[in-house]
């Protein structure tokens, strides 16, 4: 069984390589089975692993398969090798379940595209890309995958290309997070000039050897990793791709911009967790960027009427969620809250993808409205996933999983009181803005003409997900409900327990303080949206919430800030040397010579006089110079 | 001998092709594609044929000699190791796609044209195998001049501009190489008494230090300028832009890799003390090139320029890695090389083929172009691909191996360089936008490949995609070069180094100065 690990990532690879050379000639039905029938194959074979691996667990911890040597040049010997640990099978099973359950539903969301077998071969290369990502055993070929999900993410923003709009966001989304992947390339090269390798569990192994706790060396190494992950995961200060990569159609939101490329930055910091325990000051970075970014990214989610901006500027802030955690070195909650996220955020976006497709592509959550009855398996799939997104207590998966995290913010021997402050106010405004996105989507009037309904291909897996957002939290239950920790049992062979540190409160008050900052963001957005929407008129008139408004909702003015720092200098120093000034020299040296030999010409008169003048005036100099010297 | 057939079929094709072409002119097409495509098979069968061997120590393959004119010391030295055998293998792949991209483009003086375009290639074949300096001068010009026609006389508008700037900076730098060869010959005559162009015999002639340094810039300048390197790249857009497709396509595939050959056979093993000291500057000056051509190349509106100053900042990355002077960084110089033709190439045909159809170079006037040409939409994205060095295909290979052994020698100047990778997003993203995305202005649809330009491009993707999967046969051949350039500069010094290869006779070696070379 576990010889056929090859086959995960391989198999979603056949697809792609089928649709693209194939995909013209095939009927949209065939498209639809290569397309959905090899990542649902690879899920079924990681089901089947993963099985395995948790009845029987190999002895080493981890199951590896080597395909070929990839490079060997020297002691660089990089290959393909696959690695499954319990932390990959975590992603892998999150990419190729959730993955399956998308391209499911994108067999019904794309039928009326003309470019069907462009869209499933893209999206069956980011899942191979991505099982690379998680997959692979040494940095580069982790590195091909990581630029891979790049790619992918590049071609299916711009999907629909005709529109320069989306080849603009898409070429954002590329350049932005590429900026990310050099800093991780030269993170490559310290590496490897330090450890002679580029095997994870090598560099793991030989870090504590190597360095001291917080040497310069480790940390820049370190912070040069995080700057990857924060390009890729979309984090301060390289987050705003992400709203933009909405061009995108919806399935691509959900499986690429919400479940799993956007957490490598996640996996590549808990993968290379020794690394950043070594570097204390990287790591609290890593918490920092986290608090920082999901709070401003909370804040923009209020703000936005797009339903899909709603929910990309809330996947940035869940990331940031996901980063503090990882940053005070809570590794197994940060992984839990990916894996959680993964199914209520894709459950979310691919219910708003029916809902726009339903209302001929509005966007906009202020024309929808009264769709509660009109739609009430899109409805109570949509609200089952809001209150996993806003953390309902008790009964969301989402409560269980952001609850530790709200926890440790301050317990942990990484945390403080600050860290657990922003936390809890994120929490407040996560349920804030997500309240008001399901009041004003599905209560109130209609205010525009629903047309076709979605299928069942698209229904079923808006269930299934539902299903899990609810259900997926109890496998992990906090320390006073009985302290069941079946999903951190399952990572801690590779990944440390969190050292808890300060005295603080039971933790039955943090519990019940982030219930209250629920309810009360809950409360808030009833108030406002529903109940006295009169209030909003009267904070309308106020001009400073009105600047502050725009301000969120133009994402902090990043865009324009980076517009001003970098895009027009850089354009401009590029237009005014458009015509290359060295080749100015050169031009000039020809001038030079030109005007030079019409100069001398002028002496070639064909006139007997000058030439007489000039043999004389040449005699007058020699003599010259004979006599005086 | 067959060294010597290899060149002496493409010469005696072009004279055919010439003459036989006054008649016909369908023939001379024909004639150069079986004589290239002979060409191309027997340099596959060697490879195949010596590849078992090519991972021992540094050793000549095949060679050829005898003289030619013996009272100067002038001989007819061929010889190939790992590296010309790839070089090789690249000359006929690139020069058949060259006779097939021709194949309607050309309506006037056929004969005459496949003639240069033969003989362009004995050149260049000549110049990977030549190891004897008069010999590698001769095989030097026998490149330029079929080129000055090929550009003058096919060209476009302004082609004769071109074609004499192109033919000045490469005749100049030329000559600067022609007067260190005879400085080196006459050294060496005075050291040893013996008169000699053999680059055997000339290694690890004892050169005093300041000598040695401006011979070395002597040779380094002919070759930076074919390379190029900033600031002596200007020629290269123009003479870009003006050829024909095929001739942009040997430019950028073959004779640009030229200037590096001879940098890695000549430069480095013949002034090894004069090359270390320069290597600093040398990698600045790489680095200069990859932004400097990087963001030249976001500006130009004209396609080929455009792809003429990627070239520039790619060919900046084999500048790096071979003043980087180890083997990893060298073996991804090598990588580049093949990569480099591989995807540039494949851009500049492109361009041509685009030309074909809209009769323009600007993007400014392409745009949406997927909508009618899917197929060419998703090739060129490919080649976009391979161009900002993307996983998987070689080029990503290549620069990751010149960054990480560029890494070891400076990791400043490194980092500096690893910006390319954010320029190349840059600028290969917006070829991609301006000619296939967005939405199409025109009425009239454009006809997509046809199955002759399928084919071409279909190869091209193949290559690229076995050098980024599987580069290790590429790696693997070269590997004795490598580590016989990375020997002189690192453990023994060049004594050792030639030593190990078996070449020189020991006898040589004793004649000079015993340690004048080992590294301090």
């Amino acid at each position: 069984m576990n010889n056929l690990l090859w086959l995960i990532p391989v198999l979603p690879l056949l697809g792609f390589l089928i649709l693209s050379l194939a995909g013209k000639s095939l009927s949209k039905t065939s498209i639809a089975l290569i397309g959905v029938g090899s990542v649902s194959l690879s899920a079924l074979i990681t089901i089947l692993i993963g099985l395995n691996f948790l009845n029987d667990p190999p002895a080493a911890g981890f199951i590896s398969q080597t395909l070929y040597t990839w490079i060997e040049i020297g002691n660089f010997k990089p290959e393909i090798t696959f690695l499954l640990d319990p932390l990959s099978l975590v992603f892998v099973f999150v990419i190729t379940f959730i993955g399956a359950l998308i391209h499911v539903y994108s067999a019904g969301f794309m039928k009326g595209d003309k470019d069907y077998s462009r869209f499933f071969a893209s999206m069956n290369l980011f899942v191979f890309s991505m099982l690379v990502l998680v997959l692979a055993d040494n940095l580069l070929l982790l590195y091909l995958g990581w630029e891979g999900v790049g790619l992918c993410s590049y071609l299916l923003i711009g999907f629909w290309y005709e529109n320069p709009q989306n080849g603009y966001a898409a070429r954002k989304a590329f350049i932005m997070t590429r900026i990310g992947d050099t800093a991780m390339a030269i993170a490559l090269f310290m590496i490897f000039s330090w450890f002679a390798s580029l095997q994870i569990s090598d560099i793991l192994l030989k870090a504590p050897q190597l360095f001291q706790q917080g040497d310069t060396t480790i940390t820049i190494i370190a912070l040069l990793l995080l700057a990857g992950g924060i390009g890729k995961s979309a984090q301060l200060p390289l987050q705003n791709w992400l709203p933009d990569a909405m061009a995108g159609p919806s399935p691509v939101s959900a499986l690429i911009h919400a479940a799993t490329m956007v957490t490598a930055g996640v996996y590549l910091i808990a993968r290379m967790n020794v690394i950043f325990e070594l570097a204390p000051i990287a790591q609290m970075t890593v918490a920092i960027i986290g608090a920082a970014t999901l709070l401003i990214a909370g804040f923009s989610a209020c703000t936005q009427y797009d339903i899909k901006r709603v929910l990309a500027y809330s996947t940035i802030s869940q990331i940031g969620y996901m980063f503090l955690a990882l940053g005070l070195g809570a590794w197994t909650a940060a992984i839990f809250h990916f894996m959680i996220h993964a199914f209520f955020k894709a459950l979310l976006f691919l219910a708003a993808g029916a809902i726009i497709e339903t209302l001929h592509h509005e966007h906009n959550m202020f024309k929808m409205g009264g769709l509660k009855n009109k739609m009430p398996v899109i409805f109570w799939t949509f609200l089952i996933g809001s209150a996993s997104l806003a953390a309902l207590p008790l009964i969301s998966a989402g409560f269980y999983s952001k609850d530790p995290i709200l926890w440790y913010a301050w317990s942990a021997e990484k945390g403080n009181m600050i860290f657990w402050a922003i936390a809890l106010l994120g929490a407040f405004i996560t349920a804030a803005y997500t309240c008001r996105m399901v009041i004003v989507t599905f209560w109130g009037s209609s205010k525009t003409e629903i047309g076709h309904m979605p299928g069942s291909l698209m229904t079923t897996p808006l269930l299934v997900l539902a299903f899990f957002s609810v259900v997926a939290g109890f496998i992990e239950l906090p320390h006073n409900f009985g302290h069941f920790t079946l999903f951190s049992d399952f990572l801690h062979p590779v990944l440390p327990e969190v050292t808890m540190g300060n005295e603080t409160w039971p933790e039955w008050i943090f519990q019940l303080m982030a219930s209250l900052a629920t309810f009360g963001g809950i409360y808030i957005s009833y108030q406002l949206y529903s109940k006295n929407p009169a209030l909003i008129l009267r904070l309308k008139q106020s001009s400073l919430a009105t600047a502050l408004y725009q301000f969120w909702f133009l994402g902090w003015g990043f865009d324009r800030l980076y517009d001003i720092l970098f895009v027009k200098p850089l354009t401009y120093l590029s237009n005014i040397n458009k015509n290359d000034i060295v080749d100015q020299i050169y031009s000039g040296i020809s001038f030079i010579s030109i005007k030079l030999y019409r100069l001398l010409s002028y002496t070639q008169s064909g006139s007997l006089r000058w030439y007489a003048m000039g043999l004389l005036l040449g005699a007058i100099i020699i003599l010259t110079i004979q006599i005086v010297t | 001998m067959i060294l010597v057939w290899l060149i002496g079929i493409l010469m005696g094709g072009g004279i055919a092709a010439l003459l036989l072409g006054q008649g016909n002119r369908g023939l001379p097409r024909w004639i150069s594609l079986f004589t290239v495509l002979a060409g191309f098979l027997a340099v596959i069968y060697i490879w195949i044929d010596q590849y078992p061997i090519t991972q021992f120590p540094h050793k000549w393959l095949i060679q050829y000699r005898s003289d030619w004119i013996p009272n100067f010391g002038i001989t007819f030295h061929l010889a190939i190791d790992g590296l010309s055998l790839l070089l090789l293998v690249l000359t006929f792949f690139i020069g058949l796609l060259a006779v097939v991209c021709s194949w309607t483009e050309v309506k006037e003086r056929e004969g005459f044209y496949y003639f240069n375009l033969l003989w362009i290639l004995a050149g260049i074949c000549g110049v990977f195998m030549a190891l004897d300096l008069f010999l590698f001068y001769f095989f030097w010009e026998v490149m330029l001049i079929p080129m000055y026609f090929l550009i003058g006389i096919w060209g476009s508008e302004n082609r004769v501009y071109a074609a004499y700037k192109f033919f000045i900076f490469t005749q100049a730098s030329g000559l600067l190489m022609l007067l260190s060869i005879l400085g080196l010959y006459f050294i060496h005559a005075n050291n040893t008494g013996i008169y000699t162009f053999n680059y055997l015999d000339l290694l690890g002639t004892s050169i005093p230090e300041n000598i040695q340094y401006w011979l070395m810039l002597g040779f380094l300048i002919a070759f930076v300028v074919k390379l190029p390197i900033v600031p002596f790249h200007s020629w290269l857009p123009d003479a870009h832009a003006e050829a024909p497709t095929a001739g942009s396509l040997i430019l950028a595939g073959l004779l640009l890799k030229t200037g590096a050959y001879g940098i890695l056979r000549f430069v480095l093993p013949l002034f090894p003390s004069a090359s270390e000291q320069f290597a600093p500057i040398a990698m600045l000056l790489g680095v200069v090139g990859i932004i400097y051509g990087a963001i030249l190349a976001f500006s130009q509106t004209d396609l080929k320029r455009l792809v003429a100053y990627t070239s520039v900042s790619h060919m900046g990355f084999v500048m790096l890695g071979i003043f980087a002077l180890n083997e990893l960084a060298l073996q991804g110089v090598v990588m580049q090389l093949l990569t480099h033709g591989i995807s540039t190439g494949a851009l500049f045909i492109m361009a041509g083929m685009l030309k074909e159809r809209l009769h323009t170079r600007d993007i400014d006037q392409m745009g949406g172009l997927w909508k009618h040409m899917p197929q060419m939409g998703a090739m060129g994205m490919i080649f976009a691909m391979a161009s900002l060095g993307l996983p998987g295909l070689g080029n990503f290979i290549a620069e990751f191996l010149i960054l990480l052994g560029a890494f070891e020698a400076n990791p400043w100047l490194t980092i500096c360089a690893a910006l390319g990778l954010i320029f190349s997003a840059i600028y290969s993203l917006r070829i991609l936008q301006k000619v296939f995305l967005g939405s199409y202005q025109k009425d009239t649809p454009v006809q997509d490949l046809v199955w002759r330009e399928t084919t071409i491009l279909a190869s091209l993707i193949i290559s690229i995609l076995w050098l980024g999967v599987f580069p290790q046969p590429v790696i693997n051949t070269v590997k004795p070069t490598v580590i016989f350039i990375e020997k002189i500069f690192h453990d023994q010094g060049i004594a050792q180094a030639y030593l190990d290869r078996n070449i020189i006779k020991p006898q040589v070696i004793s004649k000079q100065k015993k340690g004048t070379y080992v590294r301090k």
